[in-house]
């Protein structure tokens, strides 16, 4: 079993499409929603972790993917400016899903980008400027 | 009792035997040895800081076009600039934008500066019998210009509050974004590495003492703005809230990027990020007490910034702080810090080699600093009535 967060983009005409229960039925995945914005016919966007067998995982995104639905790791939706990164914490203050965090005895960033929530509270939050999500 | 003057020191480093530690090694050392031997063992111990400090700003001298233009509104790259200064000196201030590019601020300007940027500078006069011309536009960068230096009439705060927000809505800060309901709590100061922290009372730090600023010397030259010298002091001598402050110069054109940096806070503005270090002579067993003091021994003020008037909500110490958690009454805070400690440890660090190396010698002030200052408030008061 693995556990791994993707952003679904939905097609404007997808929102009739109990997509999600058939991810759990057929392919026996655990959802979970962590976040969603959804604008019936417009677009729908979804933060979605999944937990299953990666072969299941990996049939249940094929599945998304024939219906429309664009998805991708979470991680590729993230740019980190690591380089430019001064260690100043103001990103860590405001990251309470703990995917930011600084510790002892560096007190230097580190980014477990699995933990992200996407509140992207950091984007503004950050002196630098030096994230970018792009969830839509 | 060991007492050491700022020659015998100096001797030692020249000849490249000075003993110097970083304030945290000898707050380590100060666990085991007592102040007598630690005056005795040590000469000089390296404080430093890198933390947003808006009151920074740098005066430039563009050198004079033909025909001469006396500069009565300046722009460099959009950002307004302090034109009040004779015909082609100017300021420009960290803060400093224009309102319509807020995020692009005279922080930037002087960082663009530093890494050796070409900057758009614009100038107008009215034209006079000296200054005929009315109007210039052109490209300057730091080796266009006569002088260019940092001059902070702030900096290097001793000690700084924590910042909590009591309110139900978040709130945009110079100490971050504050989450509501007391969801974190952020702090700016270095703790035991802090320069003036360590040098409490200003014993050796006053006008005149050669400094680390900004990736190169420079130096304290006047006791900084709202510097205050009656806060309440804790039972080791370390005032609980912010208190001294120092002005600092040095040359912009010797400075790095890496310790100079832009910042912009959201729906706050530009402040700067400055790297700043203090060598502090260790003269006596005082000093050797005082530069030993470690992080559970240095207390601070909790500040509810989303209340008018900002009410003291708590006192915590910087090992509590560094925990990533507080305790606040039957709240536990999350913390996080908004200023650098990795790079005010190399800035330590840096120093320290620097001193080892005979490069950076101390200085004994020209003049200490005042023991009795406090602040002042603005008073809003109406134009007296004329007779």
């Amino acid at each position: 079993m693995i556990k791994k967060r993707f952003i679904l983009n939905f097609p404007p005409d997808s929102g009739d499409k109990p997509l999600s229960y058939h991810l759990v039925k057929d392919y026996d995945i655990r959802i979970n929603i962590l976040k969603a914005e959804v604008f019936p016919g417009k677009r729908g966007s979804l933060l979605l972790e999944m937990q299953g067998t990666p072969a299941n995982i990996e049939a249940g995104v094929a599945y998304l993917t024939s219906h429309n639905v664009d998805v991708e790791p979470l991680e590729k939706r993230i740019r980190f400016q690591e380089e430019k990164c001064i260690d100043c914490g103001n990103c860590v203050a405001v990251c309470f899903a703990g995917a930011l965090t600084m510790t002892p005895p560096e007190w230097k960033l580190n980014f477990d980008k699995s933990k992200c929530v996407v509140c992207e509270l950091c984007v503004p939050a950050c002196p630098l400027n030096l994230f970018d999500i792009n969830f839509q | 009792m060991t007492v050491k003057s700022y020659e015998e020191i100096n001797q030692k480093i020249k000849a490249g035997k000075a003993v110097v530690l970083t304030a945290e090694e000898v707050a380590e050392m100060g666990r085991m040895a007592s102040p007598q031997e630690i005056a005795k063992k040590v000469d000089v111990v390296t404080t430093a800081t890198f933390g947003a400090m808006c009151s920074s700003g740098a005066i430039i001298n563009f050198g004079h076009t033909d025909p001469p233009i006396r500069m009565e509104k300046i722009r460099i790259n959009g950002v307004p600039c302090y034109e009040g200064l004779a015909a082609v000196d100017a300021y420009i201030g960290a803060t400093a934008c224009d309102p319509e590019k807020p995020q692009y601020g005279g922080a930037h300007v002087i960082q663009d500066l530093i890494e050796g940027k070409t900057l758009e500078l614009e100038a107008w006069g009215k034209g006079t019998d000296c200054y005929p011309r009315k109007h210039v536009k052109t490209m300057i960068s730091k080796d266009t210009v006569n002088e260019i230096f940092l001059f902070n009439p702030r900096n290097a705060y001793q000690n700084y509050n924590v910042a909590v927000n009591t309110t139900k809505r978040l709130i945009h800060t110079y100490m971050g974004t504050l989450l509501p309901g007391l969801r974190n709590a952020t702090y700016s100061t270095a703790g035991e590495l802090s320069p003036l922290i360590n040098d409490p009372e200003l014993r050796t730090i006053g006008i005149g003492t050669r400094i680390f600023l900004g990736g190169t010397q420079g130096f304290v030259v006047w006791p900084g703005t709202q510097f205050n010298t009656s806060k309440p002091v804790n039972r080791f001598g370390v005032p609980v809230s912010n208190a001294r402050t120092i002005a600092v110069i040095g040359n912009l054109k010797e400075m790095s990027a890496e310790f100079i940096h832009a910042a912009y806070f959201n729906k706050y503005g530009t402040s700067l990020f400055v790297g700043l270090g203090i060598p502090i002579p260790v003269l006596d067993e005082e000093i050797a007490r005082f530069v030993s003091i470690r992080n559970d021994q240095i207390e601070t003020s909790v500040l509810d910034y989303g209340s008018p008037g900002m009410p003291k909500l708590g006192q915590v110490t910087y090992a509590e702080l560094r925990s990533g958690m507080i305790r606040l009454g039957n709240h536990k805070i999350r913390t996080a810090p908004v200023a650098s400690l990795a790079k005010a440890r190399k800035i330590a660090g840096l120093l320290k080699k620097a001193l080892e190396e005979g490069r950076f010698e101390i200085t004994q002030p020209v003049q200490m600093f005042p023991s009795n200052a406090s602040l002042l408030s603005l008073k809003e008061t109406e134009k007296e009535d004329q007779p």
